[in-house]
Formats: structure tokens, sequence, C-alpha cells
């Protein structure tokens, strides 16, 4: 009996492009054993991040099965998907995505509301102070910097302490010190809330840290690595 | 320049994606200002070319109270190739079916045989007018309008009584070609011969009738030397004059003045429109930052760049406002047909340049003002913005000599419309009254945008997730409030004060008047008659009041022995035949304000007791001396008080009052007011129609009434016009819904990647809409509500109540429109699955 939070079995995703449809995945087949960290890494265009918009419902697989905490997300309608991440994922983009007409706190508080958090306000702004926002509550996404933004996400992300943490590429966008930085609190976080993290990259680094490596190449699994010294 | 004129092209290359609200909103609001136009021209150039047809004669003689003398009949034949004799006044018109008596008011129209000089009356059945006026063997014929037809319950062949002669009417009259000319009448027509009434007993000295001499001249004929022999020779005997260049001068007035005023709704509308065009061009401006920054970043100044923006709009605005005029041009050349078959009085559809050549400058000066704002911010986009995102900050206020150069567009965009409207002051008011509401939407939205984002963070909203979203959406930085509060709201408050105006008025007339007014006008009343006439009403329990007072009817012709209009103008107490009353003593009703009233035995040079405030309007002092034509006899007076005369009541209200010396031996007859109980209002009626049948009686419910469905039409033209604005405001509301659809896409991917249902994402949307809405409504009611209130108190003197069903129709419809909008853009983010929408903005 596996004890694997997230389980694909053969997932293929084809998507229409203007130049017709393309195949972004082959048969993908991985098992996400929960409390892991997981790096997928690759090239780009080998499918990385469409992998992870899989893993997070936000992209529906042309074929085979996806089980998160064994229910089948390739079964679920939309809002039966986005009623699954309320509850049980955090998202965390390259380009942080917050929603320009709400403070930083409105932000976080979002999906506790939504998840039906009594004190959504109050845990939104220990999670900002948590990651070292505690004086920008009030502020909008435009009044930050890159950075600022990118820990509002993560705050946002990890703020309904949920089972899976998804992360695209979250320091893509910003300079190697502050990169460094939100990567500190992104895995701080994970380790608080316990969350099984799953993390796209390019840096070598950042998948050093993750406790298995996937390398992705033209849509399949090239590789599937423990690290070693993640490990240990 | 030809930096910016080729930077200006290669960016036009792009295509109209962006501008389409741009172009509408310009395009409608110069059409619906050259449509306008275009009508009104139309009219204008129908009565010009149709004016001999409309007045019934190349030129008109009038009389009040008397036939043309024998000099003047004579004048007339040797100055004109035919003569038409017209009697005009009001009667009753009898039907008695063995006792049982129909009653109705008539303007009588009584002929001769060379009418009409021009033109044809057309009758239903198709009778020539003189066989229908031929009648029977017995009786006379008479020729009626549907209308009384209808209200008397008469067929064809009946008998109808005026005063005490009977007449067997042959036909209804389909077409009377020179009724604009006669304007406003409060009965509707009957046609007789005069020679007919010759035993009605109604053209008695003293009666209240007018006497028109249509003349036909020779071709080619001097109008103005003609004009200015008559003027000489009769004027101060009291003949007046009209001729076919100006043949329905009221008429010619009232279409001049409403479509002068529908142009300042249509400038209301443009300046919604102008919104609008603020907005596409801020928006695209915002996309262009980089490009800008780009450009400076290779060394364009920054008037380079002003310069070939400002091309690109300039492009863009001719082409709007060439669409507007297209439009505008066509549209009452297109509905010719059907406007033709509504108007009372003749067009000529047509494309006429004067109009469309107004409105393009409208639309011209309009796209400059609203556009030199976000224009000139293009200064301040500075080359470090490539490095960063400047979206929606660090814009600033436009330098100085732009912010004059904007002022100084104000300035002669109101001066252009205060001279093309010819009512300066109104159009003033007009401007002053958009700008403050402007003004007022500014602070409103302002204010709104503050409270929703204070309110967003309360405490009470916590857990309301999607009230909270709403809120923080409305109230959140880039959002669409402002842009749909000004333009929606500008549009709503024009309607909102349309309605409060319109319910007002109407208000006041049907509701307070009936309580104060008379039940009955009754003129005509012989001196003789008098005794009888008070015997029956002061016996009736029915009746409260009774006023009478002797009436004769003259004209004011000198003022301190100068023609009138050289001290008085155009006031309209020297316009026509005025009412001329005396009375030995002031009337208990009587307020004198300055001077005295003559003694009761006063018996020397004539006295006038004149009313206050229109001889403070027409600059008369006490002491003056007025030269009123009476039945062609000259009386010269000395102004020695001034009344307060109260027109609102209906009651009697005499501009001029003298000692009764002084119009001693003229013949008159008396005016009355029955105030009566509406139970006894038949039965006076009846008594005195039978006792005295010359005597006409004026119902003023019916006087009332008609007035009110006048007031109706016009409401109704004014509304069309404030739904032109409206519509410019809907358009401006579809292209911030339609430009705000790319966030909402977005918002809507993150709010479900954040747990979502599709159903809070709708109710976020639409609960955003109907809060704009409801701050639009809200702030136009407001907004409308004061307009309302300066016109009713300051122009119309009037006492204002606001009106809320039509208020909260407004709201309603704020709400309606907004949430509309809204949703039909909420379809794609609805649709939309998350992961493309972010990874494309990865």
């Amino acid at each position: 009996m596996t004890n694997a939070i997230l389980s694909l079995d053969d997932v293929h995703l084809a998507l229409d492009g203007n130049a017709g449809r393309v195949d972004i995945l082959h048969g993908i087949t991985l098992n996400v054993e929960k409390g892991e960290t997981l790096g997928l890494v690759g090239p780009s265009g080998s499918g990385k991040s469409s992998l992870l918009m899989l893993m997070g419902g936000l992209e529906r697989a042309t074929h085979g099965n996806l089980l998160a905490l064994g229910q089948d997300l390739s079964s679920m309608n939309e809002d039966a998907l986005a009623r699954f991440r309320r509850h049980h994922m955090g998202v965390v983009f390259q380009s942080f995505h917050l929603i320009p007409t709400m403070t930083a706190l409105e932000n976080v508080a979002t999906p506790l509301e939504l998840a039906g958090v009594g004190d959504a306000f109050d845990r939104a702004e220990d999670e900002l102070a948590a990651v070292g926002l505690k004086d920008r509550v009030h502020h909008y996404p435009a009044q930050m910097s890159g950075g600022e933004q990118q820990r509002v996400a993560l705050a946002r992300a990890a703020a309904p302490r949920p089972d899976i943490l998804l992360a695209d590429e979250p320091t893509g966008n910003l300079d190697g010190a502050t990169g460094e930085a939100i990567m500190d609190l992104l895995f701080g976080l994970r380790d608080r809330h316990g969350s099984t993290l799953i993390l796209v990259t390019h840096a070598p680094e950042l998948a050093a840290r993750c406790d298995r490596v996937v390398q992705l190449r033209d849509g399949h699994v090239a590789s599937d690595d423990r690290n070693r010294e993640a490990a240990e | 320049m030809t930096m910016a004129w080729r930077i200006a092209r290669r960016e036009l290359r792009g295509g109209l994606r962006g501008f389409r609200v741009f172009l509408a909103c310009l395009a409608l609001g110069v059409a619906a200002i050259a449509a306008v136009g275009s009508v009104r021209v139309s009219i204008e150039q129908g009565l010009a070319s149709q004016g001999a047809t409309l007045l019934g004669g190349d030129a008109e003689t009038r009389f009040t109270y008397r036939f043309a003398t024998d000099e003047e009949r004579a004048w007339m034949a040797e100055n004109a190739v035919a003569v038409s004799e017209i009697v005009d006044f009001r009667s009753m018109a009898v039907v008695d079916r063995d006792g049982a008596v129909e009653r109705g008011l008539t303007q009588l129209k009584a002929i001769d045989t060379v009418y009409p000089i021009y033109g044809r009356v057309t009758l239903d059945p198709p009778l020539p007018l003189a066989e229908a006026l031929a009648g029977s063997a017995d009786l006379p014929g008479v020729v009626m309008d549907q209308l009384l037809i209808d209200r008397l319950g008469l067929t064809l062949g009946e008998t109808v009584r005026f005063g005490v002669q009977d007449f067997t009417l042959t036909a209804a009259i389909a077409v009377e070609p020179d009724k604009a000319a006669d304007g406003f009448a409060l009965g509707p027509r009957s046609i007789v011969y005069t020679q007919d009434l010759e035993n009605s007993q109604l053209l008695q000295p003293g009666t209240l009738f007018e006497t028109k001499y249509r003349l036909a001249m020779d071709a080619g004929i001097d109008l103005d030397a003609i004009k200015s022999a008559a003027g000489a020779r009769f004027a101060d005997a009291g003949m007046r004059w009209r001729d076919s260049r100006n043949g329905a001068p009221g008429i010619a007035t009232f279409v001049d003045r409403l479509g002068a005023f529908l142009v300042l709704v249509g400038l209301a509308g443009l300046a919604v429109g102008g919104v609008g065009v603020s907005a596409a061009v801020r928006a695209y401006l915002d996309s262009k930052i980089t490009v800008i920054a780009t450009l400076k970043s290779l060394g364009a100044e920054s008037r380079t760049i002003f310069a070939a923006y400002m091309m690109q709009i300039g492009v863009l605005a001719v082409l709007g406002i060439a669409i507007g005029i297209a439009l505008g041009a066509l549209a009452p050349v297109a509905l010719a047909p059907i406007l033709e078959a509504q108007l009372p009085i003749p067009a000529e559809f047509g494309v006429y340049p004067g109009p469309l050549a107004e409105a393009a400058l409208y639309g011209a000066l309009t796209a400059l003002l609203f556009t030199l704002w976000p224009l000139a911010r293009t200064e301040n986009v500075r080359a470090a913005s490539l490095f960063r995102d400047a979206s929606g900050r660090g814009w600033g206020l436009p330098r100085l000599p732009y912010l004059i150069t904007i002022a100084v567009i104000l300035v002669a965009l109101v001066g252009v419309a205060s001279m093309f409207s010819g009512v300066p002051t109104l159009t003033l008011y007009a401007a002053l009254g958009v700008l403050g509401a402007l003004l007022l939407l500014v602070l409103a939205a302002w204010g709104i945008r503050a409270a929703c984002r204070r309110l967003a963070r309360a405490k009470l909203f916590r857990g309301r997730t999607i009230l909270r979203l709403a809120l923080g959406a409305v109230g959140g930085p880039g959002g669409e409030a402002t842009s749909v509060v000004l333009s929606l709201g500008l549009g709503l408050t024009v309607l909102a004060a349309v309605g409060q105006i319109d319910w007002n008025l109407r208000a006041a007339i049907a509701r307070d008047l009936p309580d104060v007014a008379p039940s009955y006008f009754v003129v005509d009343i012989q001196n003789d008659q008098l005794p009888g006439f008070m015997d029956r009403v002061d016996g009736d329990a029915g009746v409260s009041r009774v006023e009478t007072a002797p009436m004769l009817r003259g004209i004011i012709t000198r003022i301190n022995d100068k023609p009138a209009r050289d001290v008085a103008g155009d006031h309209w107490v020297i316009r026509g035949d005025r009412g001329i009353t005396y009375s030995a003593e002031p009337t208990p009703q009587t307020n004198v304000l300055a001077g005295d009233w003559w003694p009761a035995d006063y018996s020397g040079s004539p006295q006038i007791s004149f009313a206050a405030e229109e001889a403070e309007e027409m600059g008369l002092t006490l002491g003056d001396t007025l030269t009123l034509n009476v039945l062609g006899r000259d009386i010269t007076g000395t102004i020695t008080s001034f009344r307060e005369v109260d027109f609102s009541t209906a009651g009697i209200g005499f501009i001029l009052s003298m000692n009764p010396g002084a119009l001693a031996g003229a013949p008159h007859t008396h005016i009355a007011t029955i105030y009566a109980e509406e139970t006894s209002e038949a039965a006076i009626l009846r008594d005195l129609a039978k006792a005295y049948p010359n005597i006409t009686a004026i119902r003023v419910r019916d006087a009332i009434d008609q007035v009110g469905t006048l007031l109706q039409s016009i409401a109704a033209a004014i509304t069309y016009g404030a739904a032109a604005t409206l519509l410019t405001g809907v358009v401006v509301l579809i292209g911030a819904a339609a430009a705000g659809e790319r966030t909402r896409v977005f918002e809507a991917a993150v709010l479900k990647t954040v747990g979502a249902v599709r159903g809070q994402v709708l109710a976020y949307f639409a609960l955003r809409s109907v809060l704009l809405g409801l701050a639009a409504g809200s702030v136009a009611i407001f907004a409308g509500a004061l307009g309302g209130w300066a016109v009713i108190t300051f122009v119309m003197d009037g006492t204002y109540e606001f009106e809320p069903v039509s208020a909260l129709l407004i709201v309603a419809g704020g709400v309606l429109v907004t949430l509309l909008a809204g949703l039909a853009f909420a379809w794609r983010p609805l649709a939309t699955r998350p992961a493309g929408v972010l990874r494309a903005r990865e």
C-alpha cells in the first residue's frame, strides 16, 4: 500500500494552440509521497509547468488518471476542482498573480474566507508576519517590490495550510538574493505546515534542496532520482 | 513634426482595436447634435418655403376687436392683387337634441369666398369648401375639426348653433393650410362664412375678436417696403403686420428654442462621450508606456512623442466625427416619412451643411478637451519605466501650459455653444450644470471608491467574501469605478433632472393650480347682460366666488412718445394686444406696490396702474407715458402706480388698469371668473349659455389639460434627447466592461486557483456591477434633483418637490444597465480555464 498523496498514471496532455494541437505530456506515471519535497526540472518546453498545472487541477489531462489524496481529479468539474484546491492545495506562480485591486492582507485572506475559516483576517495577518510583511498588510501589489509580492503570494498559498504546495519557478522573476530568501521562506512554510511541496525550477541549487528530483524531457520523465544529500 | 507623423503612422498600422468606444462615443454625440440641428433646419426651411401657404397670403394685417377701416381697406386693395378677410374668435358650439344640450368651446373662423388665397382646405368627405359652407336649403354650412365633432357626438347633417344662428355640419376639416400660423388655440376649429354670422349676435361691439386680412401680392414685390409703408401709416392705429418670410413666427421661435435646448442636451451627451473618449485614450496610452519609454530611451523628445500621439488621436477623432456627421445627416432623411407624418408643420428634409458643421465643431472641441489631459501626461513618462512596472502610477498632472490650453478650449466650447444656441444665458447655465455635475460625479466617484475601500477592510464584512471582494474591486486601484460613475452617472443625471423638472411642472399645473384656479373663465358678457349673469351665479350655493371686470383689448404702441419696441425691445407685453380694464377704486385683491391709485371720482387726464414685475422688466418708471391703441383710437396715459399681478392663480389679472374716464365711451364687454364646486359647473354653464348665447365660457380644467398635454410632448422630446445622452453613457459603460474583461479573466483565474467556484466568481462580478450601478444611480438622483431644484426654483419661480418614483426607476435602471454590461462580459472569465490564463501572463 503506497503512501502517495498524488498519483499519476499514464497522463497525457495536449493543448490547442494557434499552430494547431500540440502534445505536451506523453504518458507520465508518477507517485508523490506525503510530506515529500519534489523538484521538477528540465529544459524550457519540457512540460514542467504543465505537469504542475495538471497536479493542481488547473489543467485537465487529455488521457490518464490523476489521483490527489485518493480523489480522481480528472472526474471532477471546474467547481469541484476549485473546492478541492481551497481545502488541499496552495499554488505559487513565477509572476506572483496577486489580484491588483486587493491589498496584501485581502489577497491572503481570500482563500481562507473561501474555505470558510472564521478568523481569516487574523490568520492572514499572521501569515504575512511570518513572511516578514507585518508592516505592509494594507499595501496594494503595485505598491510593493517583486520580492515583496512573491512573499504575499507565498503567504496566500500557505495560509490555508494545504496538504500540497505547488510552486512554479517562484524565484524566476527575482534577483539571486531575493530568490534565496523566498526559497528559505517556502521551505520554512512547508516545514511549518508539513505540506507536500512540488517545485518547478531551473535552478540546480534549488532542486538540490528537494528530497527528490524528477527530470522531464519532451513531455516524458527522463529521470526520477532521490536526492541523496537531501535524504540524508 | 515629420518624425512625429512617421511614428503616428506606424502606430496606426495596429488598427482601430481599443478605439471602438472612442469612435462610438464621439460619433454618437456628434450624430445626436447633427440630427437635432438637421431636423431644426429642415423645419425652418419648410416654414420658410411654405411661408405664404402657412400664412394664407403673402402678407397679413391684423386688427384686434375691429374690422379694418375704409382707409385701411383701400390701402390694402391698392397694394394687393387679392384680399381675403378672416374673423377669428372663441365661441361655444351648441348642439340641442330635444332639450339634451351639448356644448363645446371652439375657435371660430369666419371667412369670405376668397379664402384660402394659398393652399387648399381639405374636407372629409372631400367636398369643395364653398359647397360645404353653402350648407342645406335652410341652413348655412359649417365644417369642424374631427376632435370637436367627436366631442359633441355630431354626425354629418346635424344642426350646430353658434350664438343664436343654426348651421348644418357638412364635413370634417382634414387639412387647414394656415393652421400653424394661427398658433395655440384652446378650442378646436370651426369654419363658417362671415356673412352667415350676421344674425348670430356674436360679433357685437366689444366682443373679443380678431380680424386678419390676407394679401396676395405680385411676385417679386418688395415686402420690406410695403411693411414699412404700412407701419408708417397704420401702426399707431393698431395694425399689425406679418408676411410670408416668417409665416408662423410662434412656431419658428418654438422650434428654434426647442432645437437649441435639445442641442444643449446633446452637448451633455457629448460630455458623457468625452468621458469615454478620455478613458479610451488613457487606456491606450497606458498600454503604450513601454513604447513611449522606448522612444524616449532612443532619444525622442517629449514634444515629438506628444505630437505623434496627438496626431493618432486626431486622425481617429476626424474619423469619429465623420461617422457622426454621416449618421446625423442621414438619419433625419431616412426617417423623413415618419417625421413628416408626426409633425403638424411642413419640413423639407435634406442634408444641410450648417448644422453638420456646427456638430463637427462641437465634436472637435470636445475631443480636444477630453484627450488633451491624458495626451499631455505622455510627457511625464520616463525612460526608466522600461525597467519597472509603471502601469497606472506616476502619471501626475499635465504641465501648466496644457492646463491653460484645456481651460481655453472649455471657454471656446461654451462660447461657441452660446453663440449657436441663441440663448447664451441658458447655455451658460447648462454648461455650468454639466461641469458642476461632472465635478460632483468625480468627487462622488472618489468618495465611493474610498468608502468601498474602507468597507472592504471593515470587520463587519469579514467572512462575507463575495461582498468584500466586490467592495475591494470597486475601491481598489485601476478599477472602472470612476469612468462608470462619470459616464453612466452623467447620462442618468440628465434623465433624472428632466424627470424632476417635468414632474414638478406638471404637478404645479395639475395639482396646485386647480385648487386656486376658477372653474370657468367667461368672456364677452355684454354690459346689459352683467346684472342677469351676476344674479344667476350669486344665487348658486355651489359658487364660492365670482369676479368680474370690464375688459377691452389694446396695443401699447408708444412709450414716452417713442415707438414701444425702441424702449422695451421684444418684451411679451408689447408683442401683441393686451387686456385693459378700468376701475374707479382698487379691487380688494389689488396690492399697490408703488405710487398712488387715482381718487374714486377722478376725471382728469388718463392714468394707468401697471403690473410691477413687467414694468421692471420693461424699464418703466412712475410718470412714464404709454400710448395705447384701443379700437383704432389712441389713448395716452401716465403711469401713476405699480401693482402686484399674480398670473399663477389663473384668476383675473390685467397688466394695464386705467381710471374709468380714460376709456369712457369705448365699447367693451366684461370678463368673469366663476369659482364653483365641480358638481355645480354643468348647470351653471347650461343656464348661462341658454340665457346669453353670445358669451363664451372656457372651462379652466380643459385649458389646463391642454397645457399639460403640450408640456408632455415637450418633455417627451427632451426625454429623447436625454436618452441619447444615456445611450452614450451605456456605450462608455460597455466600453469599460469590455476593457475590463482581460482583468476579469485574470481575476477569475486567480480566484479559481485559490478555491472559488464559478457561482462565487459570477456573484462577485454581478455584485461589483450592482454596486457601481447603485453608486452611479444614487449620485445621478442627487445631481438630477439638484439640477431640477435649480431650474424649478430659479428659472420657473416655483416650489420644488422631490419626485421619488422616477428617481427610483433611474437607480434601478442604472443597476440593471451596469449589471447587464457586467454580465455580458462575465462569460469569458467564467469559461476560461485558469492554467491558460496564468501561463500566458508568466
